[in-house]
């Protein structure tokens, strides 16, 4: 009972604040409002008992990412950018895009959850903690697929790094 | 009545978090009170100057005096600034840098620690990450150059350090084998050696990160007055600065009690397995007793009669809370509070000593000893510790694994000293390059 009217709270901040970040005009309170969703989100997974997940919300995203979006907007010029009506062109794509996902959710809902093939959720074994088991997971189980991410990323950065640069004479 | 209070706490066991939070909400907010006092007594000693004098024996009254005037000052919100922004703004400095000290143990027993997380050291990285918007929103929102300009360069210190000072604590969980705090401490209670032993790169490598993280002297470059006249928070005032100064103090403190936690054994007593050195458990007394002692010394020398008897009475006081700590049950109890204590405050002098010591980096500077060579040492120190723990196999003996230790903290500095040292540019090929 206490579960869920917290995820109750959880989810309605946590999708206000999602239209807040859309219909702001100044993009630095959309950012603010950013910080709001991606918080209440990391509150659900603690909810579902994923502390690593929460963690890891919490330091990548609030405080990594958005902390560079915020650096990003920080340069820009906020006014001519408030005064630009947002979505000129593309809210006919959003609203077919919002319809679709409306009827999905109702067929969904009119036919109830017996009648999809949904996995068992698995629950990590009592005398390890969540950190544990996605660390086993991700480096005895999937080594391979999580080493081949990293040296993605590793050269995306390299690259841009390479692209930013100044050439010196 | 013991056992009622053992009901008490099993019954409420959210009063009694409660209870506890507002006791440490309290002393923290006193402790940071007096580390503004502490800070401008010992620099002015370093200077060869007296300090504050005027309110109270010592300026001892000071604190509650500047928190006074902050209060009543008038609190200026500029001519098109964000107001809802730069309201906010100091707030979330202040809560991000409270709301880390749930998770700090002060002691081996649950009665010192309000909580213990299992993942209890990723919420301090991630909670303490977060007052960076506290410094980021108020430096924009005041919509001013200095404070804009502060908080840019604030944003990119911060994201810089935060790389080093992570990885160094990755050193620690691999050798405490636990995110939680209290299994961290409990771990370097069992191995008998302290972490800064078995990482003492790692602490080097946290400490700078730590001074960078509080923007503390030398890495104040967000606040410089020379350039940025207060940076972040020039257009603050009153209470909403005093919001920001309890900040960055309480930050300081925090990385203190951390830094005590993961490197210097948190609550234990120093040399804890050598009999021969119990006498080290009088020490909360004797130290009351020397305090009463000296506070006596200057009473007497106090021209103003009031301050005398004032500081009379304090030495009284320390003089009956010795004889109260001497008692065989309250010495043993006040003991892991007191090291605890004792440790952060030494920290926290080490703080103050470096604002005296050291000038301020310039800003290329401060990116280099950042990602030059913080970072390449960070990486260096985690795979030699990677390695060292995975050569010395389960249950190693302490020396070996000391010593272990040793030598490749040794190695990862002198190669990665050799490899940046050989591919830095000097300074005039610089000055050449950017043509200043």
């Amino acid at each position: 009972m206490l579960a869920q009217s917290v995820f109750l709270i959880l989810a309605v901040v946590a999708l206000s604040s999602g239209v807040m970040v859309i219909t702001r005009r100044n993009p630095v309170h959309s950012v603010i409002w950013l910080i709001v969703t991606l918080f209440s989100v990391g509150g659900i997974f603690l909810l579902q008992y994923a502390q690593f997940l929460f963690a890891v919300q919490i330091i990548l995203y609030v405080g990594g990412i958005m902390v560079l979006y915020l650096f990003v907007i920080m340069l820009i010029r906020v006014e001519t950018v408030a005064k630009q009506a947002p979505y000129s062109r593309q809210w006919a794509i959003g609203l077919g895009a919002v319809l679709v996902l409306a009827c999905e959710l109702m067929y969904g809902v009119y036919k109830g959850v017996e009648s999809f093939h949904l996995g068992t959720p698995s629950r990590p074994p009592v005398d390890m903690n969540n950190t544990e088991a996605v660390a086993g997971v991700l480096y005895n189980n999937y080594m391979l697929p999580v080493e081949i991410a990293s040296l993605l990323l590793l050269v995306a950065m390299v690259g841009a790094v390479l692209m930013a640069k100044k050439r010196f004479e | 009545m013991f056992n009622d209070a053992v009901q008490f706490v099993e019954n409420y066991p959210l009063l009694v978090a409660a209870i506890k939070i507002v006791i440490v909400f309290l002393v923290l907010s006193g402790v940071v009170a007096y580390m503004v006092l502490a800070e401008r007594k010992v620099l002015a000693f370093m200077q060869a100057r007296l300090g504050p004098m005027r309110v109270g024996p010592w300026g001892l009254f000071q604190p509650a005096a500047d928190g006074l005037k902050l209060l009543l000052k008038e609190d200026i919100i500029p001519a098109g600034a964000d107001k809802f922004v730069f309201l906010i703004a100091p707030v979330i400095s202040v809560v991000a840098a409270f709301t880390v000290f749930a998770v700090i143990p002060y002691g081996p027993s649950s009665a010192l620690i309000i909580t213990d997380l299992n993942v209890g050291l990723l919420f301090v990285v991630a909670v303490s990450s977060l007052g960076i918007y506290g410094i980021i929103l108020g430096g924009w929102a005041s919509n001013s150059h200095y404070p804009l300009l502060g908080s840019l360069r604030s944003a990119a210190q911060l994201v810089s350090y935060e790389i080093p000072a992570g990885m160094a604590i990755v050193g620690v969980l691999l050798v405490s084998n636990s995110l939680s705090l209290v299994k961290i401490v409990e771990a370097q209670q069992s191995s008998g050696l302290w972490n800064f032993f078995l990482q003492p790169l790692g602490f080097l490598i946290f400490l700078i990160a730590a001074v960078a993280e509080t923007n503390r002297n030398p890495f104040d470059l967000p606040e410089a007055e020379s350039e940025l006249t207060a940076g972040f928070h020039t257009e603050y005032s009153g209470f909403r600065f005093a919001l920001y100064f309890m900040a960055e103090y309480t930050s300081m403190v925090l990385v203190s009690a951390l830094a005590v936690v993961l490197f210097w054994g948190g609550w234990l007593r120093p040399f804890a397995s050598v009999a021969a050195l119990d006498f080290l458990n009088y020490l909360p007394p004797v130290s009351l007793l020397m305090i009463a002692g000296v506070v006596f010394f200057f009473a007497r020398r106090n021209p103003v009669p009031a301050e005398k008897w004032f500081l009379v009475a304090v030495a009284a006081g320390s003089a009956v809370l010795a004889g109260v700590v001497a008692v065989p049950v309250v010495i043993t109890a006040v003991q892991p509070i007191f090291w605890f204590t004792a440790k952060v405050f030494a920290l926290l002098y080490a703080f103050i000593w470096y604002r005296a010591t050291f000038p301020r980096y310039r800003y290329d500077q401060l990116m280099n000893v950042g990602w030059r060579w913080l970072i390449p040492l960070a990486l260096g120190n985690l795979i030699a510790t990677a390695c060292v723990l995975w050569w010395a196999g389960p249950n190693p003996g302490r020396l070996k694994l000391f010593f272990a230790m040793l030598a490749a903290n040794l190695a990862v500095a002198i190669v990665v000293a050799l490899l940046v040292g050989w591919r830095s540019p000097t300074a005039a090929a610089v000055e050449k390059q950017t043509g200043s």
